[in-house]
């Protein structure tokens, strides 16, 4: 029996590693397909926040009056993708900071002045104590509001638009991505600079 | 339970997203300052193999599992498409999260992400509340 445990930890240690992008890229494409085949499912991932909207408080908004319940393998799916952070992270997760560019480094340190770089999030701008700041209310409360109305407004986000609809040559996906990049560059480049 | 299923595929894709670093902020604003090839890459090679996958299931009229044919909804054009973008687009850069990130990150344990998805929640809820008075 130890060596079937010593297997495993090779097996452990092999998966606690980053994972490059092209091991991950193909699969998160392979999520396409695999939705298609066992249910007929396109991929899409904020559609589940107007599902918990309708679930939780419709308001009588006609927008949010459907049945919801039909499309509940997308909560399951959602559910399932938590569940993964957990494993991912605590499970598997590797103990060194992500290496991140050291431009990027550069760049945090200087202009937003970051010292922390461990986490998935950087805590100078996350903890929760930063809600007693303006700084906290626009990362964390704008940011997230800004996320789930767009996305909706928009007809769908990363996983949708960019990677399900461009898989399928849907120009319309192609302009909602460009927008998404524009977005971000002009938060990161002129929007930034007036935060910090 | 029908729905078992997708449950066991979202807990591979969080921990794809998870391993991979995209549910990072980090990353994000890495790949909007353009110093890594890294998320680049990342979605190329998804979509590359989204593409060549669903050419494959178009092509050889490929069915589901239970038999039934494949049918993939065109998307279809408004003006909230590119406002819309552009609004999750800001969020995006801001959050280094966009949907799928943030639940994931709610898995490992972020406190953050509690309030994210709240906030994100409430902007849905906006979104679906004012719509008819929106330019589409």
């Amino acid at each position: 029996m130890p060596g079937v445990f010593l297997n495993l930890n090779l097996v452990l240690d092999f998966l606690r590693q980053p994972w490059p992008w092209y091991v991950a890229g193909p699969l998160i494409g392979l999520t396409v397909p695999a939705l298609l085949l066992i249910g007929n499912k396109a991929l899409g991932i904020s559609s589940s926040l107007r599902h918990m909207c309708a679930a939780c408080l419709p308001a009588g908004i006609p927008f949010l009056r459907y049945n919801w319940r039909a499309e509940s393998w997308n909560l399951f799916f959602v559910l399932g993708i938590t569940i993964g952070g957990f494993l991912g992270y605590r499970v598997l997760g590797h103990p060194a900071a992500i290496a991140i560019s050291a431009a990027t480094v550069h760049d945090l340190k200087t202009q937003l002045h970051l010292t922390d770089f461990t986490g998935l999030l950087p805590r100078e701008l996350f903890a929760l104590d930063n809600l007693g700041s303006w700084r906290g209310w626009v990362f964390l409360v704008l940011g997230g509001f800004l996320v789930g109305f767009g996305t909706r407004y928009a007809g769908g986000c990363t996983s949708g638009h960019a990677i399900s609809g461009l898989s399928n040559l849907q120009w319309v996906s192609l302009v909602a991505v460009i927008g998404f990049f524009v977005g971000g560059l002009v938060m990161t480049w002129l929007v930034y600079p007036l935060l910090f | 339970m029908k729905n078992f299923k997708y449950l066991v595929l979202g807990v591979l894709f969080g921990i794809i997203l998870t391993k991979s670093e995209v549910v990072s902020w980090f990353r994000i604003q890495e790949m909007f300052r353009f110093q890594s090839f890294h998320m680049y890459g990342i979605i190329g090679s998804a979509i590359a193999v989204g593409l060549v996958s669903i050419q494959f299931i178009k092509r050889t009229h490929l069915r589901t599992f239970n038999g039934e044919p494949i049918a993939i909804a065109d998307k279809k054009f408004n003006h909230g498409v590119w406002i819309g973008g552009l609004i999750f687009g800001l969020g995006w850069a801001l959050t280094g999260a966009c949907p799928g990130p943030m639940f994931a990150q709610l898995g490992s344990g972020s406190n953050a992400a509690v309030v994210l998805i709240l906030a994100a929640l409430a902007g849905t809820w906006t979104y679906s509340a004012l719509r008819e008075k929106l330019p589409h």
